[in-house]
């Protein structure tokens, strides 16, 4: 299943970093930035539960990157 | 600006004016106040300009996120403050510069990238914001999203058709130039299929949607020009592999920087000089962000992509803007992209009578028939075509009045299976067809020089002419060829399920190189495949179909450019490139603006490497110091940025 998320980051550097700290995210099959149109594309693992793992994904990137934000 | 930059800005103006005051405090009464009451008053600048970068530092490292760009800014400025006070040289300043500096260039690159954003989604709004919908015999404004099919809506003047449907009521022009590029209006009357995203010019339409709005063209297109620059080009994979790379490597030099040469030093008895290395070392840590390529890379790309949309072509991907800047081989299909895929009549010869007189009795003869080549024939007929002397149609009469074709001066019409038709017209045994039907009535025919359809004449047993009726090529179809190779194509193919000599004549007029003729479908996958390998070395195949039946062929070759393509739901798919009209002329533009997008991308990534390197060279020779080191970094940003936004810019670049 593939969902699109509005982000809010300020650099390129830090959305590149998201974007890998999504990736690794348990759940997460493969996920893009796109940092020109803030936003970001997720695709999960057969059976994961999206809002479960969009939440820990948030965590991850706050991690990296402290300012940045994902509306989910 | 947003409340965050306008913060930011506020926060830089405040530090500066701190700085500069200080610097002057110094020096008038540097010799009555002693540290370490300088010290304190210059960490009110610093702490003003650089806190959000100390808190951030801090939690990158809690989180194990040592080298960011936050730790290395955090790391140098302190490191030259510490410096200072060790050295007690009381130059506190070049810290504060430094990070003072790097928020500028931060600020910069923030308020571009909302600039430019912004910019480009501008050039693309084409999204409705509303659908007026009768409710109770008033018009109401609505959500689109909210429209079911079916429903009948309201277009006025001036207003953007918010939902794909069918016109129920109503004459007026559109102006599809936000979707297509072309300026010139299409007119649309009652059963004509209208697309959203198009602006009723002057009169008011009611129109059926055919579509819900998620499905609709508009949507479509916005999605697809959104999340272009998703699919990430090889330059972006590369710039963001190096960026990795990159900081790290950096950081660990800058330490080397620190510690060897000073201990080499100790260890030959000479003074280490650690003050002097750790300077280099830190000038370093500016010098190893890599913000201007990280920046300005996914910008050109998404620039380049905006500017292309505003042309009427859609490109699904950097890394598709990539391939075709690469497109060397360009294969075409012949009907709908080099021709109009309409038949017309192209000329009559060897007539007995007045060309128009024997082009007004065969369609009469044809009054009947529903067939496309009969159909043309009518066509030509009501449209007052007007023939050369040799034949060859010159311009079409202006007045039409009382042209029409009549029943009553046609009887006994009857169609020859696959050969053609016989009637009486005017009291004359017309007879229309193909060779055959001319053998099974005896009559002496003419063949044809030209290369098309041919329908023969017989007038009362006696050959009375033929006419030629052909699929008409684009008018812009030679300028293209010539367009692609100016813009580096070195060849050129042509696919045809056509005859063998429809194919060559076609190729030949508008100057194709190669022809690969009476295709089936599935012999087209091959042909592709054929040119695949032939092609040169990390070159790009690009195959440009009008996406009717054509899709395999299109996912087949590297790059599948879809023509024409609006309302075509499969080819929008199946395509990498979707032009938005039918003029062959805008796969040159297509292959210009990319271009000049990957030249723009070659030039940062060189532009920017390059200064870092040299900075690097500098910094650890001691020539840089820090205030260059991040003149640097700031200056490489800017400059790339807004070389980037040149890729939005496509005029010059139209034939």
């Amino acid at each position: 299943m593939k969902k699109s998320y509005k982000i809010e980051v300020d650099c390129a550097n830090c959305a590149n970093k998201m974007e890998d700290a999504a990736k690794k995210t348990p759940g997460v099959k493969d996920a893009v930035v796109n940092f020109m149109a803030l936003k970001m594309n997720v695709e999960f693992e057969e059976g994961a539960d999206p809002k479960a793992v969009m939440k820990d994904v948030l965590k991850n990137c706050k991690k990296v990157e402290d300012d940045c934000e994902i509306y989910l | 600006m947003t409340k965050k930059q306008k913060k930011m800005l506020w926060r830089i103006i405040i530090a500066a004016v701190l700085m500069i005051a200080l610097h002057f405090a110094v020096e008038a009464f540097g010799d009555r106040v002693h540290e370490p009451v300088w010290f304190f008053l210059y960490l009110i600048p610093y702490l003003t300009i650089g806190y959000d970068i100390l808190l951030k530092a801090g939690k990158g490292i809690k989180n194990r996120q040592v080298f960011d760009e936050n730790f290395l800014m955090a790391v140098a400025t302190i490191g030259a403050i510490a410096i200072a006070l060790i050295n007690k040289s009381g130059d506190y300043t070049e810290a504060i510069a430094v990070m003072l500096f790097y928020q500028i260039g931060e600020l910069f690159q923030s308020y571009a990238v909302g600039k430019s954003r912004k910019n480009i989604s501008a050039l693309m709004d084409i999204r409705p914001d509303y659908a007026n919908v009768e409710v109770d015999g008033e018009l109401e404004q609505v959500d689109p999203d909210e429209v079911e099919i079916g429903t009948v809506i309201t277009v006025k003047p001036g207003e953007k058709i918010p939902i794909d449907g069918v016109v129920v009521e109503g004459v007026s022009t559109l102006d599809t130039s936000a979707l297509t590029g072309e300026s010139i209006p299409r007119e649309v009357r009652p059963d004509d299929e209208v697309i959203s995203g198009c602006i009723n010019l002057d009169g008011l339409l009611r129109l059926r949607t055919t579509k819900e709005f998620g499905e609709s063209t508009v949507s479509k297109i916005l999605d697809m020009v959104e999340n272009a620059t998703s699919k990430k080009s090889r330059s972006e994979a590369f710039i963001s592999r190096f960026a990795r790379i990159y900081t790290p490597a950096v950081c660990i030099s800058a330490l080397a920087l620190a510690v060897l040469p000073p201990l080499f030093f100790l260890i030959r008895g000479q003074a280490p000089d650690w003050g002097d290395w750790v300077y280099r070392a830190l000038t370093f840590l500016v010098i190893s962000c890599p913000c201007a390529l990280v920046i300005s890379i996914p910008l050109s790309f998404f620039a380049g992509i905006g500017g292309a949309s505003r042309e009427g072509v859609l490109v699904k991907g950097s890394n598709y803007l990539e391939a075709l800047s690469k497109a060397q081989t360009v294969a075409f299909d012949k009907t709908g992209t080099m021709t109009k895929g309409v038949f017309e009549v192209n000329g009559i010869h060897h007539s007995s009578m007045d060309n128009e007189k024997l082009l007004e009795l065969t369609a009469h003869a044809e009054i009947f028939s529903t067939h496309p080549i009969a159909r043309s024939i009518q066509k030509a007929y009501l449209e007052g075509m007007l023939f050369r002397e040799d034949g060859e149609p010159v311009e079409k009469k202006d007045d039409l009045s009382g042209r029409k074709l009549d029943r009553e001066r046609v009887s006994d019409v009857k169609e020859i299976g696959g050969n053609g038709i016989t009637a009486i017209v005017d009291g004359m045994h017309l007879a229309a067809g193909n060779t055959r039907l001319m053998d099974s009535l005896g009559v002496q025919y003419i063949n044809c020089h030209e290369v098309g359809t041919i329908v023969h004449v017989a007038i009362d047993g006696k050959y009375a002419g033929h006419l030629l009726i052909s699929d008409v090529i684009k008018p812009t179809a030679k300028e293209a060829i010539r367009a692609l190779h100016d813009a580096g194509v070195t060849k050129t193919v042509m696919l045809t399920g056509d005859a063998k000599n429809v194919g060559e004549a076609v190729a030949q007029a508008i100057g194709i190189d190669e022809v690969r003729a009476e295709l089936l479908p599935g012999d087209k996958v091959t042909a592709v495949e054929e040119l695949l390998a032939a092609k040169p070395e990390r070159s790009v195949l690009a195959f440009v179909g009008d996406g009717i039946n054509d899709a395999p062929v299109l996912t087949r070759a590297d790059l599948g450019i879809a023509m024409g393509a609006l309302g075509s739901d499969a080819a929008i798919e199946a395509a990498d490139v979707v032009l938005m009209d039918d003029d062959p002329k805008k796969i040159a533009l297509a292959i210009r603006i990319a271009k000049k997008c990957m030249h723009i991308v070659n030039e940062n990534i060189i532009f920017a490497i390059g200064v870092k390197l040299i900075c690097l060279v500098l910094g650890a020779a001691g020539v840089a110091n820090m205030w260059l080191a991040i003149f640097a970094d700031v200056g490489v940003m800017v400059l790339a940025v807004l070389n980037a936004i040149r890729a939005l810019f496509t005029k010059n670049l139209r034939a």
